[in-house]
């Protein structure tokens, strides 16, 4: 077994430097997010409702100037704890392109089943309009980022100046959680952006903490119910794999 | 010892179909009383995990398909469409992503199984033929699978990787670009994708008929690579091993529900839920997980022909394994040679793994270089190891060896039990 256990050794080796590779990277690489206790991870995790809403109320404000929203509807906000008539009145509060019955074009209030609108009429008008950095939508952000939620907060809140050999170009900010550490967006969040109406102070790491959630949500509205299905599957898989096995020990048990 | 009984039955309806087609004493043959070496291990659990993980998949994958749009424009939409809107919709998705990479997991280990145990050795070289041709469909159906939600690693992927082509000498573009269906990967390669990621799986289904057929004419190989000398060294599949099969496949099926429910995105990759864009190039194209070690061996080499000639000679030279191959002896169990080369080549290929997923930089073109000469290496080496190796004694029947183990125990027979 000595080629065995050197070969072991030489792999432990290679992965112990595998994480040293990983730790370096170049001068302008991101800085790695600090990991924060969000309620909706872990296998048990759910959204901090109150949170989530507050978070809209930032998207609302603050994000939607440039960011769309595009595969959430109004009628999902059941899922972060909105009523009926407070999900008809927000929708109202927008004005949804549609044609009338002569078929000629109009803006009507927004219904529940309406989608939240783009701030823009197209891709190539929302670039213009932000010196030509295209402003993603938002609907799925979290889940297209590596460390998602960790990241977005870290990026919102971690705008500041640069330090004094790192040339920001033009147009761009300073970030050092943006892979390169500059870009487009200048830093959305600014104290007292929003006001809550819960009384929460909306500080710049509140607001970022709750968009994140609210975002967490729009990603993934379903992941409450994935992890609530996913505890009752194992419950009944680790019975069923206990009963299963005491099956086959019964079976085996004339075999010697 | 159990009895391997043919069907007898006094059911007029079976007695009727029977007569006209013998199915029920097919699948009494193959399913029931099948003579199953006594002796087989848990490693033989994959085989009956993969059969249900590729039914999985395809009931799973037609489900999706009555939500999903292969139009290059809306098949982004559909899948957040299925995320979002289908009843369980998250569900099917996640198992069928899910689903491809546990059914890798356990190919892998199948076909590490066979390799431990000297599977492929004669007379089963085309038993061992059609599971890597299995393989190999494996391949091309999760490639073109991860295509279809058409994000950023869907697309850049499938750019990477059909571009291996372009290095074949003179023909390589005009092939290309009739793989694409255009100048460049787009709505035509998206709708073809999905057409052949539609009918793979069944082509599938028929070759592992074919695998089934091969494996029961031969009969299964067992961890001490001994053929069963008579009835005493062999049990009936059924009731033994579908119990087991089932046990085996509920502890796996616990892993796979949780990535499924717990992790489902881990061994994704975050900017496939970025939508395709041609403009963009993401920082770093990595193919899913169980792809990378192939990818280590295409970039080990500094020539993109030959990279792409290695990578797929890292599968084609399993075909030629039950040759290189010159030991009389099965089972690594009794090939102490062997058998350390052989753990040694599956820290390779962890290795490789590693290694595939980084940029060839560095450190890492170093480690990838030496790894894909183990690999090779390990297989141009059986030859001589078959003929310089001094193998241990090998027992006598099956029988005799589990009796030595089960240490003097009164052994009890199934004719005493009726």
């Amino acid at each position: 077994m000595r080629i065995l256990s050197i070969a072991l050794a030489a792999a432990a080796v290679i992965g112990l430097s595998s994480s040293v590779a990983l730790a370096a990277g170049g001068p302008n690489a991101a800085q790695k997010p600090s990991g924060i206790e969000w309620t909706h991870s872990g296998p048990f995790g759910t959204f901090d409702r109150a949170a989530a809403q507050r978070g809209l109320v930032v998207y609302k404000e603050v994000c939607a100037g440039c960011h769309s929203l595009k595969y959430v509807a109004f009628r999902n906000l059941t899922g972060i704890g909105l009523n009926a008539d407070e999900i008809k009145a927000l929708a109202k509060e927008y004005d949804i392109a549609d044609l009338d019955e002569d078929g000629e074009e109009t803006d009507r209030p927004g219904k529940p089943s309406d989608y939240f609108p783009s701030p823009f009429a197209n891709a190539k008008a929302a670039a213009a309009a932000n010196g030509g950095a295209l402003p993603p939508d938002l609907s799925l952000m979290i889940k297209a980022r590596a460390n998602g939620d960790n990241y977005v907060h870290a990026l919102l809140t971690g705008y500041g100046d640069a330090p004094a050999d790192f040339d920001v170009m033009e147009g761009l900010s300073y970030n050092p959680y943006f892979e390169g550490r500059q870009l487009a967006m200048t830093a959305p969040l600014s104290e007292d952006a929003v006001e809550f109406a819960d009384g929460t102070p909306a500080t710049v790491d509140q607001m970022a903490k709750d968009v994140v959630v609210f975002l967490a949500w729009a990603a993934e509205p379903t992941m409450e119910a994935r992890k609530n299905l996913g505890v009752k599957v194992m419950i009944f898989l680790l019975i069923f794999t206990g009963l299963m096995y005491a099956v086959k020990r019964r079976v085996w048990a004339d075999l010697h | 010892m159990a009895e391997h009984h043919p069907l007898q039955t006094n059911n007029p309806v079976i007695r009727w179909v029977e007569v006209r087609l013998p199915i029920f004493s097919l699948l009494n043959d193959h399913l029931v009383v099948y003579p199953a070496p006594k002796n087989f291990n848990y490693w033989y659990n994959f085989g009956s995990i993969l059969g249900i993980m590729l039914v999985l998949q395809i009931v799973t994958g037609i489900v999706l398909v009555m939500h999903y749009t292969s139009d290059a424009s809306m098949a982004f939409d559909s899948v957040e469409h299925i995320m979002r809107d289908v009843n369980y919709g998250w569900l099917m998705r996640y198992m069928h992503a899910n689903g491809a990479s546990l059914f890798f997991l356990a190919v892998f280990i199948h076909m590490f199984r066979g390799l431990y145990y000297g599977s492929y050795k004669a007379p089963r070289e085309l038993l061992w033929w059609f599971g890597i041709i299995i393989f190999l469909i494996m391949m091309a159906t999760a490639f073109m699978g991860y295509v279809l939600p058409w994000g950023q690693m869907s697309f850049w992927g499938a750019t990477v990787i059909t571009n291996f082509f372009s290095a074949i000498p003179l023909v390589g573009d005009p092939i290309v670009t009739w793989l694409w269906g255009g100048f460049a990967v787009s709505g035509p390669t998206l709708q073809r994708f999905f057409s052949l990621h539609y009918l793979l799986p069944f082509v599938l289904v028929a070759i592992v008929f074919l695998h089934l057929w091969a494996l029961h004419t031969t009969k299964s190989n067992n961890p001490l690579g001994i053929d069963p000398k008579g009835p005493q060294d062999t049990i009936p599949f059924h009731p033994y091993y579908t119990i087991k099969d089932i046990y085996g496949f509920a502890v796996f099926a616990i892993l796979f529900a949780g990535f499924v429910f717990f992790a489902p995105n881990y061994l994704g990759h975050p900017d496939n839920y970025i939508p395709a864009d041609p403009l963009v190039t993401p920082a770093h194209i990595v193919p899913e997980w169980y792809f990378l070690p192939f990818y280590a061996i295409l970039r080990a080499v500094p020539d993109k022909l030959f990279g792409v000639i290695l990578m797929f000679a890292a599968i084609l030279i399993l075909f030629v394994v039950p040759w290189l191959d010159t030991s009389k002896v099965r089972s690594a169990t009794f090939r102490p040679v062997f058998k350390q080369l052989f753990w040694l080549f599956v820290i390779d290929c962890v290795i490789l793994g590693i290694v595939g997923a980084y940029p060839p930089e560095g450190m890492w073109i170093i480690v990838g270089r030496a790894a894909t000469i183990y690999y090779f290496g390990f297989f141009l080496i059986l030859p001589i190891v078959g003929w310089f190796e001094k193998p241990k004694p090998i027992p006598e029947s099956i029988s005799a060896a589990v009796l030595a183990k089960s240490d003097g125990k009164k052994p009890t027979t199934a004719e005493e039990k009726g």
